[in-house]
């Protein structure tokens, strides 16, 4: 039997039945869709993590207060059991080393912002000039705080563009004073909008020079140090570096914790890479049931053509014919059925990008493949056996069937 | 003087049912010649539908030799056979067993598909038989939308579209009237006189009676084996001793 014949006998055959067809195709696209889907879900994951990772600023070195349980036991922290505190000496101390580019200190509080009676609780950010390249940060209005002496600092605030929105409203918030906590500002900025994001959400924060910061907080500690090495191969010895500097500021003692973003980034890369092949994974298993479908029906299938089998054989179809004509039908509605998956997967996978934008909800392209080959192949080999029985059977007890 | 194109000698057909045997086929020798028209009559369980799939290589004796054109087809293999009922013979069933899904046109074509004869070749074959069988108009018909006879007479396009040397009929007329059923008779000797070799299974004395060899069968055995009457035997087939 030629190919183009075999290939038209089985959808016909497929056709002659369209409500067991139908069922079949639609568990089939449910596998695959369910792969497509769900790989979707976690490698959007995945993926808008790193986003926001990567927002935050490239190259970074961040220096935290307190050592992380990573180096083992050091005798010299068993006998000082207070870490000492980063202060902004540490920050500007940091500037001389080789490999870094920028450091922006950082101390966080909250405080009140009010102007014109309207009063809000806000996140405030005390840090200098270099922090908006450093968090690559842009402006919407106005400008940034100016550099200058880290210990002094105007009384000059840049505010998001939530708090601008919810104070001002139409209004012009540039060179208005608003009062923080007990200290009036002047406006000089306005953040540009950047959405919802991990960690500090830069829309509510009010940004002020560090030494007013401290103040306002009554505390001379810092809450993270900012750093930006050179340049990408430059992360590794800036952090050797800026561990080294603190390490000899604070009396020989590792009393901080410097991570790379890179680390963390490669962490959670795997973590959630780990979670989408298990993703991908349990999917898999819908296929194999569609796969398991594929088989009963084809062997209803098989029972009740035959008649039609018997007849076949009877005018010369060989038992190569007759297997073949029943996984080729097989493999068509496996084909169709990943296709249709396939589609559907993608477009509900785009529906989810629809609804909520900033989640970057698309199949990993080696996920497709394999669920579309795993469809292929579950239908291929779960139509052997209907197949093989279709090609055994006798013709004339099967000419007798009706 | 014409060579055998058919000889059984000595076959048996045994079916078990549990412990109990039937004896479908008991020690038959038989010998048709190429171009003979056969009928074949007996009460119903005579085992005649039995002869006739084994002649047609869709059943094997259990024992005794089976000589179609000189060669021996016990020993083929299923896919000898297989091909052997390709070229050389067309089967009518008394219920027709044409495919439901398939036109008319369609079910004439299957064994030229099955055989894997390229497309262009069928369509004039299968135009030509559709005017042979005066199914012109039909073509596209599924058979639901046939009648009794015109079905019968699509399968016996499909039977003969391969140009089998052999017909084989099982009660070709049994779900068809008379007049329908003598249209259909006609048809197959049509066939006969043009050469091809034709056995017919059939209950209807009359219909019998219009070949010219009948054979007779009851509980498994040839009990008959006449010419029809003012016929003479052809000796070209002497059975072997
Ligand atoms: N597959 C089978 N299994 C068991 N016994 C069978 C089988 N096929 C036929 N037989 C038995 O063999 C005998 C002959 O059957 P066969 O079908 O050849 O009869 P028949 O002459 O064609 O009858 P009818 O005129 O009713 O069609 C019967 O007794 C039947 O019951
Ligand atoms: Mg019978």
């Amino acid at each position: 039997m030629r190919a183009a014949d075999l290939i038209r006998f089985a959808r016909d055959a497929a056709t002659g039945n369209p409500l067991r067809t139908g069922l079949l195709i639609l568990a089939m696209a449910i596998g695959v869709a369910a792969v497509v889907v769900l790989t979707a879900l976690a490698d959007g994951a995945r993926r808008y993590v790193l986003n926001q990772f990567s927002a935050i600023g490239s190259n970074l070195v961040i220096v935290l207060p307190g050592r992380s349980q990573t180096g083992g036991f050091n005798p010299g922290n068993a006998i000082t059991s207070t870490p000492r505190d980063l202060t902004i000496d540490d920050a500007q101390a940091l500037r001389r080393a080789s490999a870094v580019h920028r450091v922006a200190p950082l101390a966080v509080g909250t405080s009140e912002i009010s102007v014109g009676g309207r009063l809000r609780e806000v996140m405030v950010a005390g840090t200098t000039a270099d922090f908006i390249a450093v968090r690559r940060l842009t402006l919407a209005q106005g400008r940034f705080l100016p550099p200058g002496d880290w210990r002094r600092g105007a009384s000059e605030a840049v505010i998001g563009a939530r708090i601008r929105d919810e104070l001002f409203g139409r209004d012009e918030a540039l060179g208005q004073l608003v009062r923080v906590g007990d200290r009036r500002f002047r406006i000089v900025g306005v953040l540009a909008a950047t959405g919802q994001g991990l960690g500090m959400n830069t829309d509510e924060l009010v940004i002020v020079p560090v030494a007013l910061a401290q103040a306002m907080f009554n505390s001379n500690t810092l809450f993270r140090i900012l750093v930006e090495a050179n340049s990408r191969e430059a992360i590794a010895p800036a952090k050797a570096q800026v561990s080294e500097i603190i390490r000899l500021r604070h009396e020989g003692e590792e009393d901080v914790t410097v991570i790379t973003q890179d680390a963390v980034l490669a962490t959670f890369d795997r973590l959630l890479g780990t979670l989408t092949v298990a993703v991908a994974g349990i999917a898999a298993i819908s296929l194999a049931v569609a796969g398991i479908l594929v088989m009963n029906v084809m062997l209803v299938s098989v029972t009740q053509r035959t008649a039609e089998i018997g007849l076949l054989k009877a005018l010369g179809a060989t038992r190569a014919t007759i297997r073949n004509a029943f996984l080729t039908e097989a493999a068509m509605l496996s084909v169709a059925g990943a296709l249709l998956g396939f589609a559907l997967g993608h477009a509900a996978a785009a529906l989810i990008r629809q609804l909520y934008p900033a989640f970057p909800a698309l199949p990993p392209d080696w996920a497709v493949l394999a669920g579309v080959a795993t469809a292929l192949v579950t239908g291929l080999a779960f139509g052997v056996l209907p197949a093989r029985r279709a090609a055994l059977l006798d013709p004339v007890q099967s000419l007798a069937r009706r | 003087m014409t060579a055998p194109l058919i000889e059984l000698s000595r076959i048996e057909r045994v079916f078990h049912l549990g412990d109990s045997q039937v004896h479908a086929l008991q020690s038959i020798d038989l010998c048709i010649a190429a171009g003979e028209y056969v009928a074949v009559m007996g009460p119903s369980g005579s085992g005649k539908s039995t002869l006739l799939n084994l002649i047609g290589l869709l059943d094997r004796p259990d024992s005794g030799s089976y000589r179609l054109a000189g060669r021996d087809v016990t020993t083929l293999s299923a896919d000898e056979q297989a091909r052997v009922r390709s070229e050389r013979i067309g089967f009518v069933f008394q219920s027709f067993h044409l495919v439901p899904r398939l036109t008319a046109a369609e079910n004439i074509a299957l064994p030229m598909v099955l055989a894997g004869i390229p497309p262009a070749q069928r369509g004039e074959r299968v135009r030509q038989a559709l005017r042979d069988y005066g199914l012109e108009n039909r073509a596209d018909h599924r058979p639901d939308q046939l009648s009794g006879g015109q079905r019968q007479r699509v399968a016996i396009a499909r039977a003969t579209i391969m140009q089998p040397a052999l017909v084989l009929a099982d009660e070709p007329t049994g779900n068809l009237d008379r007049t329908t059923g003598e249209d259909v008779m006609r048809l197959l000797e049509d066939l006969n006189r043009g050469g091809v070799t034709l056995i017919v299974v059939t209950h209807d004395g009359a219909l019998g009676a219009r070949a010219r060899r009948q054979l007779l069968m009851a509980d498994g055995s040839l009990q008959q084996d006449r010419p029809r009457s003012g016929g003479t035997r052809s000796e070209t087939c002497a059975l072997p001793t």
